[in-house]
């Protein structure tokens, strides 16, 4: 098969990838339009997610709550009730991780709370080692076969349309909270000018919790779609993510949420038509370097503001 | 006497991997404790300063070595200077970039280039033989120190046992020697410069880099030099390991874990004094080294121990941070001894 008939089914791959990517961008870059700080511990939290889901689904098969198979796809309603806890559950743990470590250190330099982001993300990262180890733990057990499009040659599995098509809600939904909602356009004023949205009495103490619990929720969610769409989980899931998902955040423009929605797509595909072209280990390569390109053309993203 | 020998022997290579992160930590101060620079890539250096080490120095490809090039078997020096020219040249071309920009972009630019520099590692076996590494690294006079000891036991085989037990490893008691001594050259250079007029400037940017630049200097340039300076040295530092360890491998790099235990040390020690840098790599590694004992007296599998050791240094760096996030010794307040 010649390199050029493989790309539109990578392109199809890109989107899928892709929209995790943007889920984990918009979390990156919501945290860091409010909080100022890029948060290294947010690969960490997806993983901690998607284990969280995890160990609850165990949970649930054996108090044998039922697992009602949902039409094609691969899991059933038990899994999907575990994943809504599981990020419910995510959003607590890292509210709790702020009210202990970030905001006692918040009025530091923003470079010590990436330091401390960092001593977070390691921890963590080992404490999911430590009870689950570090082999890869099966996450969706069932196989499914893929679905050819007819004339188009590209194979697609309802795995990866549910993926794309829960990324497609949560950034509606994320977008609409922004624009519609009074703790929106709060946390928009925030992220605009901190000292000012506190002067107009905005309660900036209740937006950087919010910010965090969508945050939280946001990273739980992009883990377990990771989870669903590679199969199995390791602790390191949300590392090997993380470089891709900066590179779309700078991409995009940095502490812009749309911005990520895009810069997460072309990395997203970039990365995936790459191996039509050069080793798969070099994917998080491509998207780097995609990422030092922006910034010596413009450093403040596609989407960003002029400075 | 046995246990007493073999104290020795593992206190002997305690220090000489400490003496090699406190080299590293000594090129973070300059980045950081100095000049304020966020580098998370501390490991791609360390690596890329071991591989030009061991490329320059060691045996030329085997039949069986999947590499092409490299192995000229030049001298330790040159080698040095290699690890720390090529470090030199990947900082710069980082620096380029991101220097301009916010800390963040540096910060995501250089855990980047670590994460790059791995795969390169892995894949690129025509240079660094792929998952299999580099093996044969001369250690620097080991023929004729080893051999001259082996040779001067074996001569005098009615010496007590514990002479011998000592001196066996005596290459080892050489190594630390030399890593001291670079460590402390090292050392005195960086004092040197950080309390020159060089040094002030660097100072003044951690501080405030808007107001340096309406002095009239060019803070780009000075943080781009910080950063290859800082860079050269982490490549010294892992050529160093490349000597000792005398073969390596991709997996002898973790990307993270040797970049957040330099930082630990630095943070620890007190970042921006060049001295709490060298403390803090030997208080640290001890408190790492501690903890493999530690974790072996509870019934914890091997990868439970290694991944509660990282819990518990990333702790450390928490507790720092809230409760003394100065270091163990503080920076000097002065910021010249004239003022």
């Amino acid at each position: 098969m010649d390199i050029l008939s493989r790309i539109p089914q990578l392109l199809v791959y890109g989107v899928i990838s892709g929209s995790i990517l943007s889920l984990g961008g918009i979390g990156v870059s919501l945290t860091y339009s409010i909080l100022g700080f890029s948060n290294f511990a947010y690969g960490d939290v997806m993983a901690l997610g998607a284990y969280i889901a995890l160990g609850l689904f165990t949970l649930f098969v054996s108090w044998s709550i039922p697992n009602i198979p949902l039409g094609p796809l691969s899991f059933g309603f038990g899994f999907i009730l575990a994943a809504i806890f599981a990020i419910g559950l995510t959003a607590v743990a890292v509210v709790l991780i702020d009210r202990i470590l970030f905001k006692r250190l918040r009025h530091y330099s923003s470079v010590i709370l990436m330091m401390s982001s960092i001593g977070v993300a390691l921890a963590l990262r080992n404490i999911l080692q430590f009870f689950w180890g570090p082999q890869p733990h099966y996450y969706i057990e069932r196989i499914q076969i893929a679905t050819v499009i007819p004339g188009l040659g590209i194979r697609i599995k309802p795995d990866q349309v549910f993926i794309v098509l829960v990324t497609i809600v949560l950034v509606v939904l994320v977008h609409a909270f922004l624009k519609y909602t009074k703790m929106g356009k709060a946390m928009r004023a925030t992220a605009d000018n901190n000292a000012l949205a506190r002067v107009t009495g905005i309660n900036t103490n209740r937006v950087i919790v919010w910010t965090w619990v969508i945050g939280g929720a946001l990273a739980a969610t992009a883990g377990i779609l990771a989870g669903i769409e590679n199969k199995f989980i390791t602790p390191e899931l949300g590392w090997q993510m993380l470089l891709s998902i900066f590179a779309a955040v700078v991409l995009g423009g940095i502490g812009n949420p749309y911005g990520a929605i895009v810069g997460g797509m072309v990395i997203g595909i970039a990365e995936e038509v790459s191996t039509a072209f050069i080793p798969t280990g070099y994917k998080p390569a491509v998207a780097f370097i995609i990422m030092i390109l922006m910034l010596l053309v413009k450093p403040t993203g596609l989407l960003g503001k002029r400075r | 006497m046995d246990t007493l020998i073999g104290i020795i022997n593992y206190v002997v290579f305690f220090a000489i991997t400490a003496g090699t992160y406190g080299v590293l930590a000594l090129g973070l101060n300059i980045q950081w404790g100095y000049t304020g620079l966020f580098n998370i890539g501390i490991a791609g250096f360390y690596a890329v300063g071991a591989y030009a080490a061991a490329l320059v120095s060691g045996p030329p490809p085997s039949v069986w070595d999947g590499r092409i090039c490299g192995g000229f078997e030049l001298p330790f020096i040159v080698g040095l200077l290699a690890a720390a020219i090529v470090c030199g040249i990947i900082a710069f071309l980082i620096g380029i970039p991101t220097l301009r920009l916010r800390s963040d972009y540096l910060a995501i630019a250089t855990i980047g280039i670590a994460e790059t520099i791995r795969l390169v590692l892995k894949n690129e076996s025509w240079l660094t033989n792929g998952v299999w590494g580099l093996q044969q690294i001369p250690s620097p006079f080991y023929d004729p120190i080893h051999g001259g000891i082996r040779e001067f036991l074996s001569n005098n085989p009615d010496l007590p046992g514990w002479i011998h037990g000592l001196f066996s490893k005596a290459y080892n008691w050489f190594y630390l020697f030399l890593v001291l001594a670079i460590l402390f050259v090292l050392y005195l250079i960086v004092e040197r410069l950080v309390h020159s007029p060089w040094g002030r400037v660097l100072k003044a940017i951690r501080e405030d880099e808007d107001a340096v630049a309406m002095s009239g200097k060019n803070t780009f340039s000075f943080k781009l030099q910080a950063l290859v300076l800082g860079a050269m040295i982490m490549g010294i530092g892992g050529g160093l390991y490349a000597y000792y360890a005398r073969f390596i491998s991709p997996a002898s790099f973790k990307p993270l874990y040797g970049t957040f235990l330099v930082w630990v040390m630095l943070i620890l020690g007190g970042s921006g004094n060049n001295r709490g840098a060298i403390l803090g790599s030997f208080v640290v590694w001890g408190i790492w080294a501690g903890t493999d004992f530690l974790t072996g007296y509870f019934p914890f599998s091997a990868t439970q121990a290694a991944s509660l050791r990282v819990i518990i240094i990333g702790v450390l760096l928490e507790v720092i941070l809230l409760w003394r996030p100065q270091g163990l010794l503080q920076r000097e307040r002065k910021p010249s001894k004239t003022l």
